[in-house]
This record gives structure tokens, sequence and C-alpha cells, in this order.
């Protein structure tokens, strides 16, 4: 081998290496730390992981939102106008977040079969619908007939 | 009837740079010197038409034209002015016009700077922005006009969103363009190159000082982004590794690479092709931002408007320029070679390391930005990618980055002896020494990861002193050295700001207090208060601190007329080694509220290194960029042979 494709050879094993070690800390976070967007049908349907965070979203259901003697847990149900799903949180609520209004959740789901969100996001515009609540809203409409509120 | 004018006047101007787009470029292939002149003025009479234009859009926001919709939707005769004049660009249609204007006004920069170069080439160079800037044109009167009237006009308007009420909507987006806009001179710059089948060596230099510009302005933007949502979000972060955040860093991250390697492809000839695709690169990924933002197709606080047809035509304008300019890379790949291969010395060798993992950063970045988009396209479902992801694989990636960044520097061209690699480290090492024993004395506590975090800025900061030190430096490294040590602040604000941070969240009624690391905060009432559009809750909070902080602080919470939205007004106590950050959270019964404080130490530093890893970029600018058309002279014989001979 001359120097100088030795000199190439060493170039393209740092290249390689790079991108290799990216690659492998990359997927591995990404496994780790995807994060899958469910509405409340499909949680009882049994369709979210047990023992990993994802994302809830749907409409808070009015009348639902109940605060505890400590002011910072909040109880309030999910809704996609289909089926419901209870929800605590322990922390301040977005500015926007309201009942009847659209509203994403991370968190999992506890042995009771409610879902503990640690961070609650509702958008920062009065007219907002996250699209994948109005997306999940759809279908669960399409899925189940139901009475108009 | 002045909307109508500032409309005509953007129709005008597309026509304009159509013709700025292909007349001198016809001219430029047929020799034409006539058709290769009109490139300068056409470039003056766009900046002027689409200047105009934007006048009027602006005259039509402080003179509250509310049959205007775009007027109507997002200002309010409540508005302050300086607002009212932001608010010009505080949605979308608006924002592209100001970038329409940036990239036109730029055009006419780079037409007036590049007086020193072969007319060929500037023409093709100010025909590519031409074409870009017709394409950007018709975007706006095609999809997303900010002149279209509104029948019956409304007698007063909705209001601009209150998240964008703050000085961050007047500094961000401008710099932030003007970022993106410098990545496209130097694309169009390098596309002229190309059809012109030769790189001139004072043009690689000219396009340096752009390149340093746009970081700047890029740096500064993206910082100046991250300050305004720790301040107005009311959630304490300072970067989400949201979409639209991503977006601007990945252009920066491929341009930090890119202004690491050109310097060399300036003084040996070196890496050109390399440099030359980077500089694709930081175009490409600059439009895949405007898409990312401006198509609606991420969920974000940026994206204001989802409408799959102007996503459509920026893909569609990204692909017609970015496509056409690699193939035609690929077919002069034979003349971007370096005479000789790039000679392997230890200093080399860590600048391909350092673009290495600047692009494996970048990969990743894209990686889960684009992810959830493609996901999504194929119908396999809604995920996101959450921080946590860009935590895990950030950090393993920039801690070797900021260990090369400390050794490089130190390094002469040319050394390939392993002994002085090793001699060069011992000041990094003794900066990273002093710098944990500092912490370790100065900060009441330190974790492992903080104390990581300071001596690598330690590390980095001994090198910076040693290049400054060094005989043989010249003072072009001030400005590196500057940068650097912006990075080192940087660090020590990231590492301590997250590695000490406290936070707590509390109910209080007026008279009751909280306690936070050695800080009482008592809260004392709320009064009602007004501002000039909305009204609020402002509560005050009596700061007591073990250290002899005395301070008060004013939390609202407001409500704005137009838009009846509700915003929460955080207090910072800012200090240079930290910050105490008090939001108001909900009324409760019995004049209670929820209450959420942190303090963050030594947050400041964050965008402080920002700051000075501008200035560095700025320092070189002055001093070697704005001079360096006129010196001239002094090209090394390595570079003309290199590439200004070849022609295919």
């Amino acid at each position: 081998m001359n120097a100088k494709r030795r000199r190439r050879v060493v170039a393209v094993a740092i290249v390689v290496l790079g991108v290799g070690i990216a690659t492998a800390l990359a997927l591995r976070a990404f496994q780790e730390n995807l994060l899958f967007f469910f509405s409340p049908s499909e949680v009882l349907a049994g369709k979210a992981p047990s023992g990993r965070e994802f994302r809830l979203g749907g409409l808070v259901e009015r009348g639902s939102v109940v605060r505890e003697a400590d002011g910072l847990t909040v109880r309030f149900r999910v809704t996609d106008l289909g089926q419901t799903l209870n929800v605590h949180y322990r922390g301040i609520l977005p500015d926007l977040f309201r009942e009847g209004q659209g509203v994403v959740t991370r968190g999992r789901l506890n042995d009771a079969g409610a879902f503990v969100a640690s961070e609650v996001l509702a958008k920062h515009d009065e007219n907002y619908m996250p699209p994948e609540v109005a997306g999940s809203l759809k279908t669960a409409q399409s899925n189940t007939p139901r009475p108009a509120p | 009837m002045i909307p109508e004018l500032g409309h005509f006047a953007l129709i005008l101007a597309g026509v304009v740079a159509l013709v700025q787009g292909v007349l001198p470029m016809a001219g430029a292939a047929q020799q034409r010197a006539r058709w290769m002149a009109l490139a300068r003025p056409a470039s003056v009479m766009q900046a002027l038409l689409v200047l105009l234009a934007f006048g009027c859009l602006a005259q039509a926001f402080v003179g509250n034209d509310f049959s205007v919709a775009y007027v109507a939707a997002h200002s309010n005769t409540r508005l302050p002015f300086l607002y009212r004049i932001a608010a010009v660009w505080g949605a979308h249609e608006g924002s592209l016009l100001l970038w329409v204007v940036l990239l036109s006004g730029c055009g006419v920069l780079a037409a007036f700077t590049s007086r020193a170069f072969a007319a060929p080439f500037v023409a093709r160079l100010l025909a590519v922005l031409g074409l870009l800037g017709a394409g950007f044109i018709a975007f706006i009167l095609f999809t997303s006009n900010p002149f279209l009237r509104l029948d019956p006009a409304l007698t007063d308007g909705r209001d601009l969103n209150p998240l964008l009420q703050d000085l961050g909507l007047v500094l961000h987006p401008p710099m932030l363009y003007l970022g993106y806009v410098g990545f496209v001179v130097a694309f169009a710059a390098v596309v002229a190159a190309l059809l012109g089948g030769r790189v001139e060596a004072h043009a690689l230099r000219w396009l340096r000082t752009w390149l340093a510009l746009a970081w700047m302005a890029l740096t500064l933007g993206i910082a100046l982004g991250s300050w305004w949502a720790y301040r107005e979000l009311g959630w304490g972060g300072w970067w989400f590794w949201d979409p639209v955040e991503n977006a601007s860093l990945l252009p920066w991250l491929v341009a930090t690479a890119l202004l690491h390697t050109l310097p060399v492809a300036l003084k040996r000839g070196h890496l050109l092709a390399w440099t030359v695709a980077l500089i694709l690169l930081a175009f490409a990924l600059s439009l895949l931002g405007i898409f990312l933002v401006r198509s609606g197709s991420l969920a974000s606080v940026h994206a204001f408007a989802a409408d799959p047809a102007r996503g459509a035509f920026i893909l569609a304008l990204l692909l017609l320029s970015v496509v056409p300019a690699l193939l035609l890379f690929v077919r002069r790949l034979p003349v971007l070679r370096a005479p000789s291969d790039v000679p392997l010395c230890a200093r080399t060798i860590l600048l391909l390391a350092n673009n290495g993992l600047l692009l494996a950063a970048t990969a990743t970045v894209l990686l889960g930005t684009l992810y959830p988009l493609l996901v999504d396209a194929w119908g396999l479902g809604t995920v996101s990618v959450g921080a946590a992801y860009y935590q895990a694989v950030f950090v393993p990636l920039l801690v070797p980055l900021l260990l090369l960044l400390g050794v490089g520097p130190l390094l002469p061209w040319g050394e390939r002896r392993g002994v002085v690699v090793l001699r060069a480290v011992r000041w990094p090492m003794a900066g990273a020494a002093l710098a944990v024993w500092g912490a370790w004395q100065g900060l009441a506590s330190l974790t492992a990861g903080a104390g990581f975090g300071v001596a690598l800025a330690g590390w980095i900061v001994g090198a910076a002193l040693a290049a400054v030190r060094d005989a043989r430096c010249a003072p072009a490294v001030y400005g590196m050295v500057l940068a650097h040590v912006g990075v080192a602040v940087f660090t020590v604000g990231v590492s301590l700001s997250t590695a000490l941070h406290i936070e707590r969240t509390a109910r209080l009624v007026p008279g009751e207090a909280l306690t936070l690391g050695g800080y009482v905060l008592s809260f004392v009432a709320v009064h009602a208060d007004a501002g000039p559009n909305y009204r609020a809750q402002r509560a005050t909070f009596q700061v007591t601190g073990d250290d002899g902080t005395r301070a008060t602080l004013f939390p609202e919470k407001r409500r704005y007329a137009g838009s009846a939205m509700p915003m929460t007004e955080v207090a910072i106590d800012a200090r240079w080694d930290r910050d105490l950050y008090l939001a108001l959270g909900e009324p409760l019964d019995a004049g209670a509220w929820t209450v959420r404080a942190y303090v963050k130490p030594f947050i400041r530093w964050i965008w402080a290194g920002c700051l000075l890893m501008a200035l560095g970029a700025g320092a070189a600018l002055v001093e070697r960029g704005l001079l360096a058309v006129r010196r001239r002279g002094a090209i090394p014989a390595a570079l003309r042979t290199a590439v200004t001979v070849t022609r295919t």
C-alpha cells in the first residue's frame, strides 16, 4: 500500500467510524425515545403500551376538570367523542388549557388504567386544534356514531 | 390604494427578477456583454420594488388598514407601534415578504461587492439570485399574498398573537433570515462558478466573507429565538428541540463545519469539492427549514397555517434549485480536485473529525425532525421524537467535538509527530484543572455532569489562551479564539444551568412565602393592572436571599383585548451567575394562585456564549473579509493551480 492510498484509507476509516458510532447511538436513542400518539379509543382498545411513555390527545371533556385540595393536582377526562380516559396531572396547566379544547399530554398509564401526565400541551392559539387530535376525532366519529353533544 | 400599489410593485419585482434570472444567464453562455450587464441594474430594480411592496404593507399596519386581510388578522388599533411594525413579519405571508426583501437586498450587496470579478461570473451569480427571487415572489403571489383585501373591512383587527408581542419578534426573524439569505448568496456564487467551469480564488475569499456574515447572523438569530422562548413560553427552557428550532440548527451545524474547512480550501487548495458540497448542503437545509416552517407540516408554535399548496410549492422550489446544482456539482467534480491529496497532518485529521462530528450531529437532528413527518406521510401512525432522543445523541457527539476544539488550534500545519500533539495538550489540561478547581471553590454544589462541563470549558479556554500566546498566531486567529471562548462560555451555561437548576411549583395565598434554594419569595399581593392592549393581574413578590439578594418581582397574567387570549408574563431577577425566574399559574379559590419558580444558575452564559461566537465571526469579517477583495495579490500558488486554470 503506498502512502497516498494509506492516507485515503485513514481518512475513510475516520469517516466510517464517526458515522457508525453516530448511527448506533442515534438508532438506540431513537428506539427508546419514540413517542407514539394514541386517542382514548385506542388506549381503551389496548393498543397503547403499558410500561412506556406515550402521548394521549383529544378534547378536554366539559365539566370533567377537578382540582384537588393542594391546588396543584388536576384530574380531567380526555375524550375523542367516542371514548374517554381519566388523566392525572400535577403542575401548572398551560394558559390555553380549557374544557372543550384540544389538548395533547405526555405520560404513561398507571395500574388503575388512568393516564398520569408529566406534560400537558395546549397550543398557543385560541382556534388551534392539534392535527393529531383532529385526526383522532375524525376516526372516532366515523367509528362510533353518536348523537350530537 | 396603497396595498394595491404594494401588490403591483411585488408583481413587477417578480417580472424584473425573472429578467434578472434569464437574460444575464443567457448572456454569459453566449458571451453577450449587454445581456450580462443587465444583471446589476436589474438586481437594484428588483430590490427597490420589493422594498416598495414591503413599505406598502408596513404602511397598512401603521395606518391600521383593516381592509387588508393580513393586517386585520394580525394587528389591532391598540397594538403598540413597534409591534405593528414587527407584525409585518409576524405571520406567514409577511415573513416571506421579509425574506424576499433580505434576499433582494443581499443581491444588491452581492452585485456591488463582486465588481472585481469576471463579468460572466457576476452575471451568473446574479442570475441565480434572480431566479430564486422570482421563485419566492411567485410563491408569495400565488399562495401567500399579504395584500388581499377583506370585504367588508373589519373595524378593528384580531390582534397579533400575544406570544409574538415581544422584542424577540422584532429581532429574531430578520436575523435568522439574514443567515439563511447569506447561504443563498453563497449557493448562487458556487453555482455561478461551477457553471463557468472555474472557481476564482478571490471569489472563494469573497465567499468566506458571506459565509462568516451568514453564520454570524444565524448564530445571533438562533440565540435570540432561544432567549425569546425562555422569557415568553413560561417554562424556563431555552431549547425545546422543536422541529422548527431544529430547522435553524441544521444549516448552522453545516455552516460551522464549512467555516472550518473554507480556510483550508483557501490557503492550500485542498478540500475544495468538499467545501462546495457543504455550501450546497447548507443551502438545501436552509430551504428545507423554510419548507418545514412554512408548509404547516409541523405542529409547532411557528406553524400558523396548514396549507398543502404552500408545502408543495416550496418543495418544488427546493428540488428545482438543489437537484440541478447537485448534477452540475457532480459533472464538475474533476475541476474541483486538488493537485494533491489532503496531507494528513494532525491538524487536518482533527479538522476532518470536526466535520465528521458536525455532520453526524446534522444527520441525527435531521432524522429526528423528518422521521415523524415521513411516518405520518406514509400513514403509519403519529409519532414524535422527544427531547430525550436529542440529548442522548447530541452529548456523545459534542463532547469529542469540544475536546478536539481545545487541541486543533494549537497544532502547527503539517505536524505529524504524536509528541507535539501530546505537548500541545498541556495548556488545555491546565485550563480544565483550573476551571474545575474554580468551580469547586466557587459553587455550593457541583454534580459530576456539571464538573465535566466546566472542565471542558476550561480545556477550551486554556487552548484559546495558548493560541493567543503562541508566536505563530496571525491576527486572524483572534476571531477564532473569541468564537471558541464563546463555545466554552456556552458550555458552562448549558451544563451548570441543567445540572444545578432548582424548580418548585406551589399554591400560595398573599402573605405566604416560597423557599427555593437560598431564596425566600414572599407573595405580597395581586393587583389589577392594564397595558395598552391588555388587562393584567399583576402579582408582587419580595425576594430575599442568603447571598444578599433583595428584589421585587412582578409576574403577570395578561388577557389581551383583541384576541381574548391569556398570556403568562414571567418576572426574572437576572444576575450574571443566575436567574431567578417566576411565573404565575392559575388563580384558585380564596385568592390563592399556583406559582412556578426556578433558580437557573449561569443560564445567561448560554446566550453570552452565542454572542461571543457571533462576535468572533464578526471579528474575522472586519479583519479580513471586507478588505480581502483589495488584497487580491496574495493568492497562494497552490490554490492558483488548483482552481483557476481548469475548465472542462
